[in-house]
């Protein structure tokens, strides 16, 4: 997983599709941006049909995560930084 | 005649199905013997089966990592005229929506497996679909590919 590996991440969904990951944050997150595919987030490029939709839950980052065999995981991490660089964008 | 520079990149998919590393090989050597050059984008074990299956070369020119071409292409430095994804499940219908959304290539869709039908119905965004049941056997796939010869488009 590259970078990700060395994040302190909760994986929220695992072998999703990429729908039913957007589905899920749409529904549990009262907070959320749409981002374009090849977004980065940390230090991974977003895979994924637009738009792609990012959690935020105070100091947490949700995000979709996909790898070619393992299908797309919903993770879930802390950075204070990160989540306020992501809703600035919002405005 | 075109152009020496023009290029093609492979999205390889999970190499769980059999008739990915035969058909990516075919469509280098057709694209190559087009004066189109390709580069090949995958994880490490699908770039593995093309690497180990070519060992001289013959048909394999750049291969890299499928993250890295995601980065190189979004972050404007690199592209290419064609891109062709691999797609057998949801995550290769996500990499193929990535390419349309990052690149200026012409995209195309190679949709294969057990349910590729499943998969087909995904693909809502512009790009040329080339899809046959194709698991073990590669022939459904190839016929499907000559029948559009996108080396020639």
């Amino acid at each position: 997983m590259g970078c990700v590996e060395s994040m302190n991440y909760e994986i929220v969904l695992r072998d999703a599709t990429f729908k039913e990951s957007r589905d899920y944050i749409r529904s549990n997150f009262k907070e959320s941006i749409d981002v374009q595919p090849g977004f980065r987030i940390f230090d991974v490029h977003v895979i994924g049909l637009p738009p792609i939709a990012i959690g935020l839950d105070g100091d947490f980052v949700i995000f979709p995560f996909t790898k070619p065999c393992h299908g797309t995981f919903l993770l879930r991490v802390e950075d204070a930084e990160e989540a306020a660089r992501l809703r600035a964008l919002k405005k | 005649m075109l152009s020496p520079a023009t290029t093609a990149l492979l999205v390889l998919g999970c190499p769980q199905v059999p008739v990915q590393t035969s058909i990516a090989l075919y469509l280098i050597n057709r694209l190559k013997k087009a004066g189109i050059t390709p580069v090949v984008a995958g994880n490490k074990a699908a770039n593995t089966l093309l690497v180990v299956s070519d060992p001289d070369r013959h048909y394999l020119g750049e291969v890299i990592d499928l993250d890295r071409a995601i980065g190189l292409i979004t972050d404007g430095k690199r592209d290419f005229d064609r891109c062709f994804v691999f797609i057998h499940n949801d995550a290769g219908v996500s990499y193929a929506a990535t390419l349309g959304a990052i690149s200026k290539a012409k995209l195309y869709a190679l949709v294969y497996g057990e349910h590729f039908d499943e998969q087909e119905k995904k693909i809502d965004f512009p790009c040329t679909v080339i899809a046959a049941k194709a698991v073990h056997n590669p022939l459904p796939l190839k016929k499907a590919i000559d029948e559009v010869a996108p080396w020639a488009a």
